[in-house]
């Protein structure tokens, strides 16, 4: 599988390693946050059969964090971005 | 008080007094320890002022997956915001110190003198060697390329300086292993 990296172009998967769903980013604030809500954050996935959003972290190469979007049916990648372009485009970091 | 460090005298990242030089077939490896690093992270938000204070220094800061080589400092990125910086030894022993000087608040700032091995690599042609070594396709990489990758499962700065010279930084502790893989490809291709 080849993951078209946003800044360095095509690399091969095995430099990456795999995190988990993107919706990680969107962790709740610890202090405010309900028991309940911290509980979905921490155990709750969906598990799409087709599109699916996840990280990425490009470990053998400049360590940056991408949000690939691929196709758990076909591994079909559609879009590649910038986590963290991905976490200020959602009013993070400002 | 006698000095606690008369004893001791400095090694190469190899293990030797001086360093080592290898030629096998048409691949020349030359170990490198004259030469000062510092890794440089932007601040956040001071992408401009660090572009200006850099510019005033001679300092380069190349764009993604390059390097650039001038008097008295070289640069490649490394990762966005972040870049390696060298200087030779001799006159640039404190280079941090130094950038520090020129560079102020806007960029953090981090010896690597003696953190990693470099292994300058000469071949009429690397491609053939770096093709079994690593992922990276140098044959359609322009002069100027730098890039981290994996040799011998050791994350290694890889940065072509010319068609036939190619410079590694490989982390100092496995140095041995480094050149043996290099040694050992190298004698494939003979």
């Amino acid at each position: 599988m080849i993951i078209n990296h946003p800044i360095l172009g095509p690399r091969d998967a095995q430099e990456f390693v795999y995190l988990g769903d993107a919706s990680l980013i969107n962790r709740p604030d610890g202090l405010t946050a309900s028991p309940a809500e911290m509980h979905d954050y921490v155990y709750l996935r969906d598990n799409p059969a087709g599109l699916h959003r996840e990280l990425w972290y490009h470990e053998q190469g400049d360590r940056s964090w991408l949000v690939v979007t691929r196709n758990t049916v076909t591994h079909e990648i559609t879009k590649v971005e910038m986590a963290r372009d991905v976490a200020r485009s959602m009013g993070r970091s400002k | 008080m006698p000095d606690p460090h008369a004893g001791l005298k400095p090694q190469t990242a190899l293990g030797h007094d001086v360093p080592v030089t290898i030629t096998i077939g048409a691949v020349t490896i030359t170990e490198r320890f004259d030469v000062a690093l510092a890794s440089l992270a932007v601040r956040r938000g001071r992408d401009k002022d660090l572009a200006k204070a850099a510019k005033a220094a001679d300092l380069p800061l190349p764009p993604a997956a390059m390097a650039q080589f001038a008097v008295p400092y070289s640069a490649f990125w490394m990762t966005p915001e972040m870049w390696m910086v060298e200087a030779p030894f001799a006159s640039h022993e404190e280079i941090t110190a130094g950038l520090k000087t020129a560079l102020g608040d806007t960029a953090s700032l981090t010896e690597q003198t003696d953190a990693w091995v470099r292994l300058d690599i000469t071949a009429d042609n690397p491609v053939p060697l770096f093709e079994r070594l690593s992922n990276i396709d140098l044959a359609t990489k322009p002069v100027g390329f730098a890039a981290r990758t994996v040799i011998e499962h050791l994350g290694t700065y890889l940065i072509k300086r010319s068609p036939t010279d190619i410079t590694l930084y490989g982390p100092r502790a496995s140095a041995q292993s480094l050149l043996h893989a290099l040694e050992v490809t190298a004698k494939s291709l003979l």
